[in-house]
């Protein structure tokens, strides 16, 4: 048990450094991203099958929209996740690709209040 | 001996009853008489032979042409002691002769055969009934082919702890067993096909063998752990007579319940003192209530300890609304765990990333403290076999005990009260449990807003809408397939034991459909209104239980959860293309190749509405969905099961 929780950490502290390090060498800028692609780009590339359609999550995959984590943050982590979430390279998914992804994420509306949903409220 | 005699009367039955009906005494002697009047006139009135060879019944027809009482009479006579009530089963001619003795000698009651389409669909029905009712239903099949398609269901009913009687027709006798179809479903040991997955098996060779096989097959799958049983019934020894007895027929043994194996009284003196001295006692529990009873002993020892639950969903094991009912990742603060009728300790306590590591298998990692100290009661370490591994990986336990939970809990609960826990520390945990639940809602309604007017529906919202449909009935969700985010188990109040009843266990998919109908079928007789949240590729394993809902007046309100793929596998090929590091092919479809159910859509609705029910759909629009499910209530109300076809979120 000592040895299994000692290697976990090893592997958790080398999974958060190689996430940051990949933070801190990812491009400054990202070309902006339209929209109406990334809503294609979504669903072609695979990721409403975790995350729903609209970016909303549920047990498979986190909420991801609305107010997405920033493009660039979103792209470290997509290139480099070594957690539940399989990696997304640029040999399968172009900058251009997560650009327009995050740009159909960030246009996703605002969640209303559950405590104007009579049906949350039963 | 005792087969061979029999054999030996029956072949010589059948050859003088083909004699008698190829050359009958009676043809003959009116030939000799037609011969010695040659000018007689053509029509002659009939003598008294060809009179009653021409209006009376013939010989080899007579009331009882085995010249006796059938044996599957007395068969009969066996089952109806044990109070099963239905006999859900797909027809086969190795069982006919139990067949024709149920439905004639027995009067189609108790059991009442129900008209199944699948064998599957068959034992499935059993497994949900006997979450609802408590007890357990017997089927019927063709020893060999029958059983193939039993065979999965009668896994998923080992693999959930749910008790079954199967029964194969089996032509024992190559000598006499007919030529043909019949050899073809005949084995010399069909129980061998599910030995794996079921609690015991036998083959009777005689009435009073077969008496004393059922009952024994019904008190061993009815001790905890439950398991599905099965018999091999040869189809000789239902169709041949009963043998003499001095005038009686043989005995039928008494049914006597066997008391389930509590745990030993050290172990759980052990269990107590560590579980009253901790600091941050948790409680998880997967298949611990067997009846309403467990739930009310595990609040009983929840409260006394003021220990979080975990309720892992086997079955209904503890209020959803309670305080003290938790999250999974609760486990990371205790520093004692009590497992209760767990099917995967270690997955409890470990997590497992499918994410490519480790040469492709994944990694691994603790979820709890290192001293945190593990307990266990599962009475699943008396009932353990060597090749199906549905006893997970190994995990070690400090105290484990090899013990029915729920018949354990009352020592357990006067062992924590001897023990003494500390009332300051109760206080505390108590205090921080209610916040912690409130604040745990308040984050999962929250969460079910978030796209709650998208199209196709989410998930949460498909849930809440069915939620407001049925909450002032007294509502059964009797199966929810097909992963909806578990926002049942989140949002709504379920503190029934009816409310929740647990899933497949083998995730053997096809489950969800004839498992709802069992349900349903139980919570008919109790005056229950049923609603299952219905995913679309469990469906399509086996449709035609929608006709038996039908054809057996079983309402049922089946809501879809269409998503329009096997979705499970859309993500786990996915998932491989990319550690592969290669573009999924999606061919015409949104999943991968192999994994999309459409192109074209099934019309769910269409194909229940073929079968009797009450259906619409599509649905796409949320704000369509709530009115649908008006119409739809009303009519499940009226004793007739209704379906909706609606487009959903794929989790």
């Amino acid at each position: 048990m000592k040895m299994n929780v000692l290697l976990s950490s090893i592997r958790n502290c080398a999974k958060n450094l190689g996430f940051v390090a990949a933070l801190l060498l990812a491009p400054l800028a990202f070309a902006a991203g339209s929209a109406e692609k990334g809503k294609t780009a979504f669903v072609q590339h695979g990721c409403w099958q975790c995350h729903g359609f609209a970016g909303q999550g549920g047990v498979t995959g986190p909420k991801l929209a609305p107010n997405p984590l920033p493009l660039e943050t979103m792209s470290a982590f997509v290139r480099n996740t070594r957690g539940g979430m399989p990696p997304y390279q640029k040999a399968i998914l172009s900058e251009a690709d997560l650009a327009d992804i995050h740009a159909y994420l960030s246009s996703q509306p605002k969640a209303p209040d559950y405590k104007g949903i009579p049906l949350l409220n039963p | 001996m005792a087969r061979k005699d029999r054999r030996r009367f029956l072949t010589g039955f059948v050859a003088a009853s083909a004699a008698t009906a190829i050359a009958p005494p009676l043809a003959r002697g009116a030939e000799e008489e037609l011969a010695q009047n040659t000018r007689a006139p053509s029509a002659l009135p009939p003598n008294a032979h060809i009179a009653a060879a021409e209006t009376q019944t013939p010989s080899e027809l007579a009331p009882s042409r085995i010249g006796g009482v059938p044996g599957s009479d007395f068969m009969v006579d066996v089952i109806k002691t044990l109070g099963i009530k239905y006999c859900p089963s797909n027809c086969a001619s190795s069982y006919r002769g139990i067949h024709e003795s149920l439905i004639n000698y027995g009067g189609n009651k108790m059991p009442e055969f129900l008209t199944c389409m699948h064998e599957e669909s068959a034992v499935a029905m059993g497994h949900g009934y006997f979450k609802i009712a408590g007890k357990p239903l017997m089927t019927l099949c063709h020893g060999t082919v029958g059983l193939q398609h039993a065979a999965m269901a009668i896994y998923n009913a080992w693999c959930d702890r749910v008790p079954m009687i199967v029964i194969g027709g089996n032509e024992l006798d190559a000598s006499t067993r007919p030529p043909g179809v019949p050899t073809f479903h005949s084995a010399q040991d069909i129980n061998a096909l599910v030995r794996d997955f079921t609690k015991w098996d036998d083959t009777p060779v005689s009435l009073d063998h077969f008496a004393q096989s059922f009952v024994r097959a019904y008190k061993i799958a009815m001790t905890p752990p439950y398991g599905p049983v099965m018999i091999s019934l040869d189809a000789g020894l239902q169709q041949e007579p009963m043998k003499e007895h001095g005038g009686e027929k043989p005995v039928i043994p008494r049914y006597v319940p066997t008391a389930p194996p509590q745990g030993d009284s050290g172990a759980v003196k052990e269990a107590a003192r560590l579980l009253a001295q901790a600091q941050n006692p948790v409680i998880v529990a997967d298949r611990a209530a067997r009846t309403p009873n467990g739930v009310t002993l595990l609040v009983q020892l929840a409260e006394l300890l003021q220990a979080r639950v975990i309720d892992q969903g086997g079955r209904m094991n503890f209020p959803r609304t309670h305080y003290l009912s938790a999250p999974p990742t609760v486990v990371s603060g205790a520093d004692v765990i009590l497992g209760l009728e767990l099917s995967d300790f270690w997955a409890t306590v470990n997590s497992y990333t499918d994410n490519g590591e480790n040469g492709g298998v994944g990694s691994n990692g603790t979820r709890i403290k290192r001293d945190t100290k593990l307990i266990s009661i599962s009475s699943v370490d008396l009932n353990t076999k060597a090749n199906y591994q549905d006893f997970q990986r190994f995990q070690v336990i400090d105290v484990p005990m090899a013990a029915d939970a729920e018949a354990t809990l009352p020592a357990l609960i006067e062992a924590v009260k001897q023990a003494g826990p500390n009332k300051a520390a109760l206080e505390k945990r108590a205090e921080a449990a209610k916040k912690a639940h409130a604040e745990g809602q308040e984050r999962a309604k929250q969460a079910a807003a978030v796209a709650w007017d998208a199209s196709p529906i989410s998930t949460a919202r498909l849930c809440m809408e069915i939620f407001g449909a049925v909450r002032l009935l007294d509502w059964s969700l009797v199966a929810s397939e097909g992963n909806v985010s578990n926002w049942p188990n989140r949002l709504w109040p379920i503190d029934k034991h009816y409310q929740w009843l647990g899933r497949s266990g083998g995730y053997g998919v096809g489950y969800g459909a004839p498992a709802s109908v069992g349900a349903a079928l139980a919570n008919r007789d109790l005056g229950r209104f049923s609603v299952s949240i219905q995913s679309d590729g469990d469906l399509m394993y086996a449709p035609g239980v929608l006709w038996t809902a039908a054809r057996h007046k079983i309402p049922l309100l089946a809501v879809m959860h269409n998503n329009r793929a096997y979705h499970q596998e859309v993500m786990h090929v996915q998932r491989l293309s990319n550690f592969r590091n290669r573009v999924a092919n999606l061919g015409n479809d949104m999943g991968p190749v192999g994994t999309s159910i459409m192109n074209p859509d099934i019309e769910y609705h269409k194909l229940a509405e073929s079968m009797g029910w009450w259906a619409k759909g599509p649905i796409k629009d949320p704000a369509q969905l709530g009115p649908a499910l008006k119409e739809a209530v009303k009519v499940v109300q009226s004793g007739q099961p209704a379906l909706l076809n609606v487009w959903t979120q794929p989790r």
